[in-house]
């Protein structure tokens, strides 16, 4: 395929030099390119995954048996804590924005995000934000104050050491990255669509999407502000939660929970459509019900900021408030309920094929579900009384979180990674690991709930003998190795993946959404021509546009809908990775009280803005003289 | 600043226009999208800030309390400032839209000058709190009260700063109506900052005295 370019003639002033590298680490900091950056979110969240995995591993090792001691109460606090702000913060909320940040421009037929600049900032800020906290683990110990760090626990009196210090920063930080690429997102899928792509006729993930980045940006701020009050707190000594003075701490259990509950629909969302991307193209149907699956989301996305307090059923609230919360918490179930049908209604009468990713998306039914009638149970108030805060809990939210959105991703990884490499993934492999993960996980989690009600409260480093835990625990332990085997499997299938798998051709599934339409791995401009959508399902509309009962689109009629000189492709920038990195070594320089530091971060930071901004998007128009690459 | 809201075409069969950047599904700039959308996420950011103060209320154990320091007919001389500011904003736009650039940056000035006297109060009322023996450390009321006024104070200084960066590029780039969308956005920042000082000195300042 022949393709001509030219740059970008108009002028902006300029602080440092454009770089244009397209190949080796100059043109991996400085890219702008969605696909690239989804690719380094993916990658850096499933590293993050294996430090928790690991942190997780030694935990249930320290708990195989009654009264060992592998590690030190003190170390198992750091533990745990790790290992929830790792799986929470760092590795499954970015591991959706990393899959979003690749396919949902693919999807709705754009060329990337609406700012790709932000875009890599939010990517840096995040990946810096995480780092810093992990090294926290060399700096004086890392946070051991579970990862919802309730106050008073984490004031400067209780907890001296830096460990509270860089949780606080780097997850208000990685925060920030977050909530920018949710803006950028809500942008782009309000206003980038291809033509004829209403909002009734978007993928499902792009929906998905859509709605998450809503519930980021009106959940995030309360965090971050419960963040700087403890860091003002603890920094320049404020009083928000110095109970000696008036202060109330369950203030920060309400601004902390105002943004949790909604980050578990942040969290469960996007696996939500990407099942209902995978179901219909292994079962060979539309989804079943698409405006309610659509409704149901805006309906959880809704009631998901009105349920924060069930977390808080035990702290005294008083009937009133538990009985409210407790309806609430039942009436989310709704929707979700609404969402298995639908997925079932789609799987039922179709010729379903059996891939990896379809054994993973029954999987995650099953686990979901289980994980539902858990959730429930502990939405009772007089239930929860008995469960909060043992391991009851614990398997819950592994269900819904570990079952509900790990597992999907999982099944992702195998639908997607043709897409992104070219290279199919060994499916006889995938199913063997497949076989491991899902019984590995059962076995992890299930005795977790029999422990629980037996009175195994979370977070503790050990138990007694002889008491009725030990079957338990150790089942829980020996799932570990088997899950272990399982994710092993798959890194070494993807490895090999990428090293010697067959090629996949531009559509391997027979799928339905425009990522598909496109070579394998896509250009750097996405489409040689603008899609054009005029049905649900764009893709297959344009396979087979008699079994949608919609005209065949003529591709060649996109040309139109292109600017007058052609693709535009934005230009590649250094300032968000220095905009970021001045935060992160301000923040340093705060946590060290070395004043002078943060000082010249910060104005290194509102100079590194300023160039940015002034920039200008730049970049390159790309003209693509002949179709080049249909199957 | 980019020519990117340059040489647009509506397309009336899908509602969206053709850009430079290619086609996009609303009429709608990429940049006014993201600031509507930035707002509405700085709307909870503010919520939780007042709602921290409203959590506080009446909780410090230690003096000065709100009514001992709180000075309405200043800050009431502070706030008509402030939204007199928004009112030039309204003039600097409409100016830039007409290709009235002296206008356009005599308006601007306005802006910036009157957030800046706006911040000269804040200024001369922290100093005089501080004096008075109300602190970040001091009580409650103190923490809470110059953390959210702090936050405000901090938002308008970068929408001063925007506005002086905005009035500077003027003079060394050709600026025209077709810019105007980068003055609307500073425009419905600024608006939105003046529409959180009327709750905060609402709740803040006069309900203190109800």
């Amino acid at each position: 395929m022949a393709t001509t370019t030219h740059a970008d003639h108009r002028v902006a002033s300029q602080l440092l030099r454009r770089p244009t590298w397209t190949k080796g680490l100059g043109s991996w900091l400085t890219t702008v390119d969605h696909k690239r950056l989804g690719i380094l979110y993916i990658l850096t969240s499933f590293t993050f995954m294996g430090a928790a995995s690991i942190e997780a591993f030694i935990m249930r090792l320290q708990l195989m048996r009654p009264g060992q001691q592998l590690v030190s109460p003190d170390t198992f606090n750091q533990l745990f804590t790790m290992h929830g702000v790792t799986m929470v913060f760092l590795a499954i909320m970015p591991l959706a924005i990393g899959f979003a940040n690749y396919f949902v421009p693919l999807q709705i037929g754009a060329r990337d995000l609406a700012f790709p600049r932000l875009n890599s900032f939010g990517y840096w800020v995040y990946a810096m934000g995480g780092l810093m906290i992990y090294t926290s683990f060399f700096l004086g110990g890392a946070p051991d104050v579970g990862w919802v760090a309730y106050a008073p626990l984490t004031s400067l009196s209780a907890n001296p050491g830096l460990g509270v210090d860089f949780y606080m920063f780097g997850l208000f930080i990685s925060g920030i990255g977050t909530t920018a690429t949710a803006m950028n997102l809500i942008v782009t899928i309000v206003n980038m669509r291809a033509p004829g792509m209403t909002f009734m006729r978007m993928p499902v993930f792009v929906w998905m999407m859509l709605v998450t980045s809503f519930m980021i940006i009106f959940a995030f701020p309360p965090l971050t502000i419960a963040f700087l009050q403890v860091i003002l707190d603890r920094t320049f000594g404020t009083l928000f939660y110095v109970p000696a003075m008036g202060a109330l701490p369950i203030l920060w259990q309400h601004l902390f929970w105002i943004f949790g509950h909604p980050e578990v629909y942040i969290i469960i969302l996007p696996a939500f459509g990407m099942i209902s991307e995978m179901i219909p193209t292994f079962a060979r149907k539309p989804l079943f019900g698409y405006p309610v699956m659509v409704l149901a989301s805006i309906l959880i996305a809704f009631m998901g900021f009105a349920v924060w307090t069930h977390h808080m059923f035990t702290t005294g609230l008083g009937p009133v408030v538990n009985t409210a919360f407790s309806l609430t918490s039942f009436i989310i179930g709704i929707p979700t309920g609404v969402k298995i049908f639908n997925w079932l209604g789609t799987l039922w009468g179709g010729s379903i094929r059996f891939t990896v990713s379809t054994l993973y998306c029954i999987a995650f039914l099953v686990t979901f579900t289980l994980g539902g009638i858990t959730g429930i149970m502990v939405a009772m108030p007089t239930f929860d009384a008995q469960a909060h805060d043992t391991y009851f809990v614990v398997a819950h939210f592994h269900y819904v979180m570990g079952g509900g959105a790990l597992l999907t991703f999982l099944g992702a990884v195998y639908y997607w990674f043709p897409k992104m490499t070219g290279k199919m993934l060994n499916e006889a492999v995938g199913k063997w690991a497949f076989a491991f993960v899902a019984v590995g996980f059962h076995m992890i989690f299930f005795p977790q709930h029999v422990a629980g009600l037996l009175g195994m409260p979370r977070r503790i480093q050990t138990y007694p003998a002889g008491i009725g835990l030990e079957i338990w625990n150790f089942m829980s332990t020996f799932g570990t190795f088997i899950m272990a085997v399982g994710l092993i499997l798959v890194f070494g299938s993807v490895i090999y993946g990428l090293r010697k798998g067959r090629p996949a051709g531009n559509d391997p599934w027979d799928a339905r959404t425009l990522e598909w339409a496109t070579s394998s791995p896509p250009p750097y401009y996405n489409f040689d021509y603008q899609p054009v959508v005029n049905s649900i399902d764009a893709f297959w509309a344009e396979k087979y546009p008699e079994s949608l009962h919609v005209e065949r689109i003529d591709r060649s009629e996109g040309k139109k809908y292109e600017g007058s000189h052609g693709i535009h492709v934005p230009g590649q920038s250094w300032y968000p990775i220095l905009a970021s990195t001045a935060i992160i070594v301000g923040s340093y320089g705060l946590m060290y009280d070395n004043w002078v530091l943060a000082v010249i971060s910060g104005f290194f930071f509102i100079f590194m803005i300023f160039g940015w901004a002034f920039e200008g998007v730049g970049g390159h128009h790309v003209h693509v003289e002949a179709e080049g690459h249909r199957a | 600043m980019s020519a990117h809201a340059a040489a647009t075409t509506h397309d009336a069969a899908t509602g969206g226009i053709v850009t430079e950047s290619g086609f996009r599904s609303t009429r709608l700039p990429d940049v006014k999208l993201l600031m509507w959308v930035f707002l509405a996420s700085d709307c909870m950011f503010f919520g939780s800030l007042i709602g921290t103060y409203l959590a506080y209320h009446n909780r410090s154990i230690a003096g000065p309390f709100p009514a001992d320091v709180l000075d309405i007919p200043l800050t009431t001389v502070s706030s008509f400032v402030l939204l007199m500011s928004s009112f030039l904003m309204v003039l600097a736009l409409h100016a830039l839209r007409n290709d009235d650039i002296p206008k356009f940056r005599l308006w601007t000035l306005g802006v910036a000058v009157f957030g800046s006297i706006f911040l000269g109060f804040q200024v001369y009322e922290f100093v005089h709190f501080v004096n008075a023996g109300l602190s970040i450390h001091q009580n409650l009321f103190g923490t809470t009260f110059f953390i959210l006024t702090g936050t405000h104070g901090i938002h308008v200084s970068v929408g001063v700063l925007w506005l002086l960066s905005i009035l500077v590029a003027s003079y060394r780039r050709p600026t025209s109506s077709k810019d105007a969308v980068y003055l609307e956005i500073a425009g419905l920042y600024w608006h939105f900052v003046d529409i959180v000082w009327i709750v905060i000195f609402t709740v803040v300042y006069l309900v203190e005295f109800v």
